[in-house]
């Protein structure tokens, strides 16, 4: 479903990412690991469409281009990205945020809106999922939210959006071990032959709980090595640092995720 | 290939021009004096208005101390000088004389409210919102005026109250803004053609929302209402005002003055949704809006005023409350709103007399594009307020790099009991924000749009339940200034 093809970004001259190449498929769960600064969620980011990256290369979902649409043109084809850094929007009520979020990407599509009833079936069921009280739907998006709350609201909010390719930017950090629980039981409730998941992550520990399909190591802007989930097992035991020397001939190496 | 990423994302700046939906303007059959002012006006007014000798009186005396007195210059406001003698003093619809229904109003002048969102059929319209619609200098119709009087309430225009209780225009005209307040105050005094008079009895609560709406429609006239209300000993009113004008490139004057008066244990809730005609991005025509409105609090009462101000080209604007009785409140909520040019000067006064007063403050001020935002406000406390109280709160938000906002707070406490607590702040629509709305699928003009209701929400949930929808029409016509 989504090809990354030699993609390169760089934010003000200093480049980021080098010569990605990915492929995702249907009813993958794909982790995304590496050390801090490695580019991950500048590879989100390039994704999802952030201003102020000189971006190149090819991104297509479902074989649409996708670095030509604006973010919310994205957020129509599917993409949704789980932020690393949650944004506060005080005043506007979390349920109200959803629906607009919601109804948005379906009038993008030319589906019918979901009107305030309907709604708050859909938004109770995501929140059990997600074990969230209702009072949580009136608090301001994000605002006050306690670090866990805010990366569970992503999680809400990608359940009501049921994305074609969630990309989650390090929804473990910043979280306590009940926490981390439910927000990958909320991840691999979400699995269907329609979705696939890059689940970005720091450390390891997250992928404990979703077992991902293909793990892919950054470093540097570049994929460094990529295998099964016993990768990530490796990474736990050894650090990145045996990669660290790979470098030199990373760009050489076609490490997609095989079939697409 | 490169992304187009960086020079498809639109700037705020641009967000933030977009148009006037209410700059139309209609046909109607007008009669207007010719431009200029001298006591002549004066007395045409009051003869057009077939008012007593008595109001004449008043009318000329306010005339007498406008010729004396100097515009205000202590506001932050560029204003190109007014000519007060190329405005037109008097513009009425000619219409059928008779208004007892509303079947009677002109068809045209039914068109334009419909244009402008407010049906004047009393089935159309909401059951519990009583609307009196005037246009330029005059009443056309109040609605559910009947229903009203059952309950004994008292809604009506200016005129017809200065006919009908002429004995209780007498006693507080003037009362809470005296003629030689202000300049404007003293020229509308002098000129003042329509407006809303609402009485409510002793231990009535009114049973509907009130509200009036003001449409400038006339070229070259000034728009001068004057609206009072009453509310006695344990009655309750909420009152909404809206107005709009049309697009027009000179600059049009707009004086009111709005006097509350609530006795012992009374509660006045006043809004106001203004959008009048702000100019166009190079400043080029738009309201002028100076306005004195000030209410008085007996005992235990509490009056509040909640503005939302979008429109004008140059506002200035400072509701008050006279904190008389013992235990009285006074609150102010207020989103103000300047992008295109416009300016706006607008605050309150909080003036503690009564002991264990309380007052509440909140501003919003929101500045876009070349727009200018003044939060004045002054919170004074006498020595005879023991226990006096008061929170203030003004938040700024920046909407692009040529706009400003300014906060020019004065504390003047007598009394060492009093506890006065401001807060202020000054923020920007991140980035961040609208990046992120816009990965969850919004567009960036509804982004914005959310972003800056959230900004204003304190302030728009002060809008009264029935309003709500309006609130929401807030939002739609904030996305049209704003995002
Ligand atoms: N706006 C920016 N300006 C300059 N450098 C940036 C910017 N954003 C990220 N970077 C740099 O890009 C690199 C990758 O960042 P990031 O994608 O956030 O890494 P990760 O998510 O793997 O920790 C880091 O060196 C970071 O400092
Ligand atoms: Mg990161």
């Amino acid at each position: 479903m989504l090809h990354v093809n030699n993609l390169t970004a760089a934010i003000g001259g200093k480049q980021i990412l080098n010569d990605l190449n990915l492929e995702v498929g249907d009813n993958e769960i794909f982790g995304l690991l590496g050390p801090n600064g490695s580019g991950k969620s500048t590879f989100a980011h390039a994704l999802a469409g952030r201003d102020g990256y000189d971006i190149t290369g090819e991104v297509t979902l479902d074989g649409a281009d996708l670095l030509d649409m604006e973010p919310e043109a994205r957020a129509a084809a599917g993409v949704f990205m789980g932020f690393q850094y949650p944004v506060e929007i005080p005043g506007v009520n979390n349920m109200y945020f959803l629906r607009t979020a919601l109804n948005s990407v379906r009038r993008a599509r030319g589906e019918t809106e979901v009107g305030a009833r309907d709604f708050l079936n859909v938004s109770k069921k995501a929140m059990d999922l997600v074990e969230m009280k209702e009072d949580f739907l009136y608090r301001s998006v994000n605002a006050g939210f306690s670090g866990g709350e805010k990366k569970r609201n992503e999680i809400l909010q990608m359940a009501i959006m049921e994305p074609r390719l969630a990309v989650l930017d390090e929804t473990d950090s910043g979280l306590d071990i009940d926490a981390l629980r439910i927000v990958a039981g909320g991840v691999n409730a979400l699995r269907s032959p329609e979705r696939s998941m890059v689940v970005i992550t720091h450390y390891q520990r997250l992928l404990d709980y979703i077992k991902p399909d293909f793990v892919h190591v950054l470093v540097d802007g570049r994929i460094v090595k990529s295998g099964d989930h016993t990768l990530a097992l490796h990474l736990e035991a050894n650090g990145y640092a045996d990669f660290e020397n790979d470098l030199g001939d990373a760009s050489e190496q076609s490490f997609a995720g095989a079939q697409s | 290939m490169t992304a187009p990423m960086s020079e498809s994302t639109r700037t705020i700046e641009e967000l933030t021009s977009a148009d006037y939906e209410y700059g139309f303007s209609t046909d109607l059959e007008t009669d207007i004096a010719p431009p200029g002012l001298d006591e002549s006006v004066v007395r045409l007014i009051s003869s057009k208005k077939d008012e007593p000798e008595w109001l004449l009186e008043w009318r000329l005396k306010a005339y007498a101390a406008w010729r004396e007195m100097e515009e205000p210059d202590w506001a932050k406001l560029e204003i190109a000088p007014i000519d007060y003698e190329s405005i037109s003093y008097w513009a009425a619809p000619k219409q059928k004389p008779v208004l007892d229904s509303m079947d009677d109003v002109d068809p045209d002048i039914r068109e334009m409210f419909d244009k402008l969102g407010i049906p004047l059929h009393e089935q159309k319209m909401l059951s519990n919102v009583a609307v009196d619609a005037i246009v330029d200098s005059v009443s056309v119709t109040t609605t559910f005026k009947a229903t009203l009087l059952e309950a004994g309430v008292i809604f009506c225009s200016f005129s017809e109250a200065v006919k009908d209780y002429p004995d209780l225009v007498r006693e507080h005209l003037g009362s809470v803004v005296p003629v030689r307040d202000n300049f404007f105050a003293a020229l509308n005094s002098a000129v003042f053609s329509d407006g809303s008079f609402c009485y409510i009895p002793k231990g009535v609560r009114c049973p509907m929302e009130l509200s009036t709406y003001f449409r400038i429609n006339s070229m070259n006239t000034g728009q001068f209402e004057r609206t009072l209300i009453v509310a006695e000993d344990d009655s309750h009113v909420s009152y909404l005002e809206g107005c709009t004008a049309p697009q027009r490139d000179e600059n049009q004057l707009h004086a009111a003055v709005v006097e509350l008066v609530a006795k012992d244990r009374a509660e006045i809730k006043y809004s106001t949704v203004q959008n009048w005609y702000p100019g166009d991005e190079n400043g080029v025509g738009g309201i002028y809006n100076f306005v004195t409105k000030r209410g008085r609090a007996h005992t235990d009462a509490k009056i509040s005023w909640t503005q939302v101000e979008t429109g004008s080209a140059i506002t200035w604007k400072y509701p008050s409350v006279i904190l008389q009785g013992d235990r009285s409140i006074g609150e102010f909520y207020s989103v103000a709103l300047s992008c295109r040019r416009q300016q706006a000067d607008t605050g309150t006064k909080m003036i503690h007399i009564g002991k264990d007063t309380t007052s509440t403050i909140i501003s919003k001020g929101i500045s876009a594009a070349h727009g200018q935002n003044t939060y004045r406000g002054l919170v004074k406390i006498l020595r005879s307020a023991e226990n006096a109280r008061n929170y203030t709160q003004c938040d700024s938000l920046l909407l692009g790099k040529e706009c400003g906002a300014h906060t020019i707070p004065y504390i003047e406490v007598k009394n060492p009991t009093a506890q006065v607590e401001h807060e202020a702040s000054t923020s920007t629509v991140g980035e961040d924000q609208l990046y992120y709305c816009r990965q969850r699928g919004m567009t960036e003009e509804d982004a914005m749009s959310m972003i800056v209701n959230g900004f204003c929400r304190e302030v728009f949930n002060e809008l009264p339940m029935e309003f709500a929808v309006e609130a929401q029409l807030v939002g739609i016509s904030l996305e049209g200034s704003v995002g």
